[in-house]
């Protein structure tokens, strides 16, 4: 439980310093960059490494590439939608969701799967 | 086109949209875990790079646009649109740097301290994230001139 609520509150600091940071820079598509930064896996991997080993954090990695290629995929698509379409961004960027899973799970069945 | 620190954009956010990214935040890091441990590394680490806060981040930035215009007295509505698409498409770029970042620790975290390897695949994702920004804005930069005088940029490549 100790562990829940420390992984809750570093995930919340490290996410939200990300964010605050990409809300002070302008231009936009500069500020853009940090709604793509590794703040989950910042969060995540260190205590993941100190508590269950170096391996396991590898294999971790290794299943976040497939996720970040996903993750170029959505915010591509979500891009050329608001672009285009007139659709609000809360709409778009939750309804863009299942492309993720889809990009994700799919790679991962691909050729990460054990 | 000179990246800028703007403080002002601080005052526009309230305390609960920073609330909803902490709560974001730690809930998608504690899901993460909570799915390794029932799934294994290989489907826990998928959730890493989740684009856990972006639809907050878009909206908030399609609201505050939209808000600016209003105040001028005009419809902000598409220029709210087309600031939350500029913004999604630095996220496509900094995604290339999290691939990068991803690659880095794969390769390297079983075979070197930790706080060696996160912190300078860190510092990759965002030397690889600006380089793509940079390259892209020369990239339109030239596209620009070229429109204005095919000849300029022939010589400029020359």
């Amino acid at each position: 439980m100790i562990q829940i609520l420390l992984r809750f509150l570093v995930g919340g600091v490290v996410v939200s310093a990300f964010a605050l940071i990409g809300d002070l820079l302008k231009p936009k598509s500069f500020a853009g960059l940090f709604g793509a930064a590794p703040s989950v896996a910042l969060a995540t991997l260190g205590l993941t490494v100190a508590t269950k080993g170096a391996s396991y954090g590898a294999t971790e990695a290794r299943s976040m590439m497939a996720g970040a290629i996903a993750f170029f995929l959505y915010a591509s698509f979500v891009s050329w939608v608001m672009m285009r379409y007139r659709f609000q961004a809360l709409s778009v960027t939750l309804g863009a969701m299942p492309l993720w899973f889809a990009v994700a799970f799919g790679l991962w069945s691909l050729g990460l799967r054990p | 086109m000179r990246v800028k620190f703007d403080t002002s954009a601080l005052g526009q956010t309230k305390f609960h949209q920073y609330a909803i990214r902490f709560i974001f935040g730690g809930c998608i890091t504690v899901a993460a875990g909570l799915v390794a441990s029932k799934f294994g590394p290989a489907v826990g680490g998928l959730l890493l790079a989740f684009p856990a806060i972006f639809p907050a981040g878009a909206t908030l930035i399609e609201k505050h646009e939209q808000e600016k215009k209003e105040k001028k007295g005009l419809s902000g509505t598409v220029r709210g649109r087309q600031a939350a698409s500029i913004d999604a498409v630095g996220s496509a770029m900094g995604s290339v740097g999290l691939l990068v970042f991803a690659l880095l620790v794969w390769q390297f975290v079983a075979s070197h301290p930790a706080w060696i390897v996160l912190p300078g695949a860190m510092a990759a994702w965002l030397a690889v994230s600006v380089l793509i920004w940079e390259m892209r804005l020369r990239a339109r930069t030239l596209r620009r001139k070229d429109r204005r005088d095919p000849r300029a940029s022939q010589v400029e490549g020359e």
